[in-house]
């Protein structure tokens, strides 16, 4: 028993549970789910659906937080993909055949590459050029944005293109596509964090650097590439939010992303200064949030009080991770029962 | 003699297993420069954060005046009247040099601004005491470190101070730098300022010193005037004569036929080492002695990468190679356990298991990664072979003692099987039986045809360990003995009395 | 005279190897370069209304950058203070317009609460040794989530005392003329530099950002200076809400999105360290300068888009934290 509350997981899901079953609570309809015409429908679906680009951004985030970096451009990165993605379908489409593959491919191809280009971009900055993580992806932040409405030319980019609505919007086997990709990437990270020597790696860079730098660890090669694919996280994503609204909004798409994308890997129970890494957590940390935002809409809360849950959300956790707010408590503790 | 400034009386302190201070004391004349002399280890530091107020005692006195005084900070220590300036200058390097001197208790104008004009002006005066003429509104990080210490120890002037420590001041310093110092120094005393000077330079200490206070693993040795004793009996006092249970037996043999296993041409850098000579045949134990600061770390840096060489070469069984990186020097076979273990060594938050596997997964590259059975039993193996105290290798190294840490850093590159084994001073700081166990693992694996260098501060270590004994002073190679050698003429290579 | 002139040179070269005054001069001269560029490409980009624009556009993020410079010479960063310019222009016009406080009322509670704010995270910075840059965000979510509860909506303003104030100008002679959002952020700057120079406040502050470990053993306050650089920094971004809500005569959650962004990179590029310790707040007043007129420039030629904006300051940010780098590893 005593092992299952001090599982790394156990407090997020816990949490999440908890949501899930006050919103049955209040709402019976909501944990319900239809099997309509193939597909499977219902507010569950809803919320892991919509929850995948968070997810994907957060699971890159978690990696490179681990190495005590920090990505804040990945809502630029995810503009940036979308943007390209969908000026190569506008591009494409008039010289291809009538329901020819080729454009899709071209998109997700050409929005991954400019992604990871952005992603070794940022971890260059950070490894050769030695800033702060933050401060080097502060850059791409700010002038990220701005290249993707060059690419745009400042319009919202609408895609009339049906074979790219799959990404977003398709269903396979009664399941949302989106499901798919998010699972598919975590197993293949899970497979290659445990299987290969890179999550051992990973935990030794974050832990101490310098102590990995002498043991022999490549940190050098291995940074720069969380970089990217932190960057080919918010590159996918971006292909799910451009999908899924048939357009790539080179100014509003991915809006705060890096801040919920943080969020979520704080509420995985993950380290914000490194080391400690809890993939599984972030997931359950995306989940959290955008159960949270179904919630309050469902509720009919106005939709504002999101911000002001997330932000007491993410402070409860900072001040738990704290040690000297934890020794607080323990004092406090004590003398509460004593005068009690 | 003039009255005791400062009394230290039978001051411990130990941090879990490890005993840092035992019953040590100090006596400070007003008016004299008091040396503190010991090996790594030896509880100098100790002592120092014990008299700054940084850590407090578990036992002992310590008398300011003829006042019992108990600092809880560094702050409340320089309340008080002692002040300490560090070697790693502790003031603002941004600020100006005025403002360094000032901070904390700034003059103001009527209007309740800084006043300026008499800050530069005060700051002039301090730093004249003290024969220092310089722009006072620069920022002091463009200056020195030597003028930066001036600096340090003008602002102790300006808080009247009546004990002035001085940790290691002179390590960065060159030649006219530590005159200047010194001058300084004797000014003060002359004020009847009592000084606690630090350092490893035994010359300096003769220079400049009326008495000298030994400390040897956290005990004192004895208080001595230092026109009375002789270098050599200094450092002896310093070193020791602790008995070393493991020896090797048969020294010596085989080695002179043994194949040249790394062979360093010139290898120096600037500021840093000057260019050394060294080879070490496969199977051999070279020590490498030397005092603090006199290039040992230094050369085992460059030899594995970690600090580039501006000059000669490594040749590795006869080719030369390129050491840019740790990651390089492992794949030659190389293997460092670096002097502080707890920065450099090992990483807290993994397992022994993980710690252990570290260095060998990452010569074997990410994508080749032994399973957790092999992992384990490869964890298993070294743990009980080097006596490594602890339940279960997924424990984390954190939770370790010192020299069971120090263990599993040895371990991590006993997985790899090395062909160079570069130990910087690998008993510092651990107990006793660890120091044996640790001692005795490597004559092991000498017999078994990896080459040693052994880096020691413990004459002893060195002469009943070594198959040759090279020593350093002043960041260049003084000389080289064979096994066999007496410690006394280690002694005088080290002390520079040859 | 010749040796008075080497004297001068020398000075000049010694001045110019303290990173801060070259980072500042470089920041000087490419303003000055911009403007004689503006100058020679377009007519009457010189006049000198075209230049007090700058100070009249760009008062909040002059105010919001003044205070993030001492945040950031602390060696911290404060992501909040776009959220709080927006939550204090919706408080401001929900008050005078909804519940009719005179504004003089109104901009006072904001300002406090706008302090108090600010001291809050600073004090959860340093009690319990969080990130600045996640206690901030959390502060930008709070701020922007209680703007946005107040009202969703846009708050027009027609007080007549605010439209007055928004109405007025101070001539300058010449038909030239500043607005008094433009004067509060000048005045701002003046006051900031003195306290930035000559107040111990000041001074402790630049000596956290050097080396927190020495100001603590120098006995310097670094937790209450800690607490105060932040609650500095709400009170500037109030200040800056007060503005905006005099400038726009509205009160909008939507204001100042970005804004914290702008601030940071007009504080870099006015030569102030992002690793804290050097700077100085004419830099950003530059800083603030060299960000507006390249908004200018795109104005004035009309074919460029907004866009290009971004990119440049990102270039420009890339260009200095280079030169920072490079200056520190030189040093």
């Amino acid at each position: 028993m005593r092992r299952l509350f001090v599982h790394p997981t156990f407090w997020p899901l816990a949490a999440l549970a908890l949501l899930l079953m006050a919103n049955g609570l209040f709402n019976p309809g909501f944990l319900a789910l239809q099997w309509r015409g193939g597909h499977l429908y219902g507010n569950l679906i809803d919320i892991a659906n919509r929850a995948a680009p968070l997810a994907l951004v957060s699971m890159g985030m978690t990696l490179v937080i681990a190495v005590r970096g920090l990505d804040i451009s990945v809502g630029a990165v995810l503009a940036i993909a979308a943007t390209i993605a969908a000026a190569t379908i506008t591009h494409l489409q008039a010289g291809s055949a009538q329901g020819s593959l080729l454009p899709l491919f071209a998109a997700i191809g050409a929005a991954l590459v400019a992604a990871a280009l952005c992603g070794l971009w940022n971890g260059l900055l950070v490894v050769k050029a030695g800033m702060q993580p933050i401060v080097a992806t502060l850059i791409l932040m700010v002038a990220g944005r701005g290249l993707a409405q060059l690419i745009s030319d400042g319009q919202i980019l609408t895609i009339y293109y049906a074979p790219y609505a799959f990404l977003g919007n398709g269903f396979l086997l009664g399941l949302p596509f989106a499901l798919y990709l998010v699972v598919a990437v975590f197993i293949a990270l899970k497979l290659l964090l445990t299987r290969t020597a890179l999550g051992l790696f990973i935990r030794a860079i974050g832990d101490n650097p310098l102590a990995a730098h002498v043991a022999g660890v490549r940190a050098h090669t291995i940074t720069p590439a969380l970089y990217v694919f932190c960057a080919c996280c918010a590159g996918m994503a971006g292909l799910l939010v451009s999908s899924n609204v048939a357009s790539a909004d080179a100014n509003n798409a991915g809006q705060l992303l890096e801040l919920d994308a943080i969020l979520a890997v704080s509420l995985g129970g993950s380290a914000l200064t490194g080391g400690r890494f809890n993939l599984f957590g972030s997931l359950v940390g995306a989940l959290i949030i955008q159960t949270l935002t179904t919630t309050i809409y469902s509720i009919g809360v106005p939709p504002q009080v999101n911000l002001v849950v997330k932000a007491v959300l993410v402070m409860l956790v900072l001040l738990l991770q704290s040690p000297q707010f934890r020794q607080q408590l323990r004092m406090l503790a004590p003398a509460a029962r004593s005068s009690a | 003699m003039s009255a005791v400034a400062l009394r230290a009386e039978g001051l411990s302190k130990r941090f879990g297993a490890t005993v840092a201070l035992d019953g040590a004391s100090l006596v400070l004349r007003a008016g004299e420069i008091h040396a503190l002399m010991g090996q790594n280890g030896a509880g100098k530091s100790t002592l120092i954060r014990l008299l700054t107020g940084a850590q407090s005692p578990d036992s002992g006195t310590i008398q300011l005046d003829g006042q019992l005084i108990a600092p809880t900070t560094p702050l409340e220590a320089q309340r008080a009247g002692i002040s300490t300036v560090y070697q790693e200058v502790n003031l603002c390097p941004n600020l100006s040099v005025a403002e360094n001197l000032y901070a904390g208790r700034f003059p103001r104008h009527w209007t309740g601004l800084i006043d300026h004009a008499q800050v530069r002006e005060g700051a002039r005066r301090l730093l004249a005491e003290l024969q220092l003429y310089i722009d006072v509104d620069r920022p002091l990080g463009s200056y020195p470190v030597a003028v930066q210490q001036m600096v340090a120890i003008a602002r102790a002037l300006g808080v009247s101070a009546r004990v002035l420590i001085l940790d290691e001041p002179t390590s960065s310093l060159d030649q006219h730098e530590v005159r200047e110092l010194f001058t300084v120094m004797r000014r003060l005393r002359e004020r009847g300022m009592a000084i606690l000077f630090v350092t490893h330079f035994l010359d300096q200490v003769y220079a400049i010193s009326d008495r000298i206070t030994v400390l040897r693993n956290g005990a004192l040795v004895g208080e001595f005037a230092t026109a009375g004793l002789t270098q050599s009996a200094l450092v002896a006092a310093m070193v020791g004569r602790e008995v070393v249970a493991a020896a090797r037996d048969s020294r010596n043999a085989g080695t002179a036929g043994a194949p040249l296993l790394v062979e360093v041409q010139g290898l120096g850098r600037r500021n840093a080492l000057e260019a050394v000579d060294l080879h070490i045949h496969a199977g051999e134990v070279l020590g490498l002695g030397g005092l603090l600061g006199s290039g040992r770390t230094q050369l085992a840096r460059l030899l594995f990468g970690l600090d580039r060489a501006d000059c000669g070469q490594v040749r590795v069984a006869g080719e030369p190679v390129a050491l840019r990186q740790p990651s390089d020097a492992v794949a030659q076979g190389f293997a460092l356990c670096p002097e502080e273990r707890k920065t450099e060594g090992i990483v807290a938050g993994l397992s022994v298991r993980e710690n252990i596997v570290l260095s060998l997964q990452a010569r074997g590259g990410w994508w080749r990664a032994m399973t957790l059975d092999r992992q384990q039993s490869l964890a298993r193996e070294l743990v009980q072979r080097l006596g490594i105290k602890v339940a279960d290798v997924e424990t984390p190294v954190g939770a370790l003692s010192g020299g069971n840490q120090q263990k599993v850093v040895l371990a991590r590159w006993l997985a790899t099987t090395p062909r160079l084994l570069i130990l910087d001073e690998p008993t510092r700081g651990i107990d006793v039986a660890a120091r044996q166990e640790i001692m005795g693992e490597i004559l092991r694996l000498a017999q078994q045809g990896m080459g040693v260098l052994f880096i020691s501060a413990e004459l002893e270590e060195l002469t009943r360990l070594c198959d040759r004994i090279a020593v350093l002073r002043d960041r260049r190679k003084a000389g080289e003995l064979l096994a066999g050698c007496d410690g006394q003429q280690v002694l005088d290579l080290i002390a520079g009395e040859s | 005279m010749s040796s008075d002139a080497a004297v001068v040179r020398h000075t000049l070269a010694r001045r110019l190897g303290d990173p801060a005054v070259l980072s500042l001069t470089v920041t000087v001269s490419l303003f000055v370069v911009l403007s004689l560029a503006g100058g020679m490409r377009f007519d009457g980009f010189l006049a000198p209304q075209v230049f007090l624009n700058l100070f009249i556009d760009n008062a909040g993020l002059l105010v919001v950058a003044v205070g993030m410079t001492f945040v950031i010479l602390t060696g911290g960063i404060d992501l909040s203070v776009g959220a709080v310019v927006a939550f204090t222009t919706v408080l401001l016009a929900s008050l005078v317009q909804h519940h009719r406080w005179h504004p003089l009322a109104a901009m006072l509670l904001a300002l406090l609460v706008g302090t108090g704010f600010g001291a809050a995270m600073g004090f959860t910075i340093h009690r319990y040794r969080l990130q600045p840059f996640v206690v901030t965000l959390a502060g930008m979510f709070l701020a922007r989530g209680v703007a946005t509860l107040i009202s969703v909506d846009s708050i027009g303003i027609d007080n007549s005392f605010q439209m007055a104030v928004a109405g007025l100008r101070i001539p300058l002679g010449g038909g030239t003329s500043l607005s008094v959002g433009a004067v509060t952020a000048l005045a701002v700057v003046v006051i900031a530099t003195l306290v930035s120079r000559s107040t111990p406040f000041g001074r402790t502050v630049c000596a956290i950002g050097g080396s927190e470990a020495s100001a603590l053993l120098m006995g310097l306050p670094v937790g209450a200076t800690l607490v105060r650089v932040y609650a500095l920094s709400g009170f500037c971004a109030a200040l800056a809400g007060v503005l905006y809500t005099v400038y726009m005569l509205s009160g909008y959650s939507l204001h100042g999105t970005g804004l914290e962004l702008d601030a940071i990179a007009a504080v870099v590029i006015g030569g102030t360290l992002l690793s804290g310790g050097t700077g100085q707040v004419p830099g950003t007043l530059f800083g603030v300068l060299v960000l507006g007129l390249i908004q200018t420039l795109i104005v004035f030629d009309g074919t460029l888009s907004s866009w290009w904006t971004r990119i440049v300051i990102g270039v420009l940010l890339l260009f200095f934290c280079l030169m920072q780098r490079l200056l520190l590893r030189r040093t």
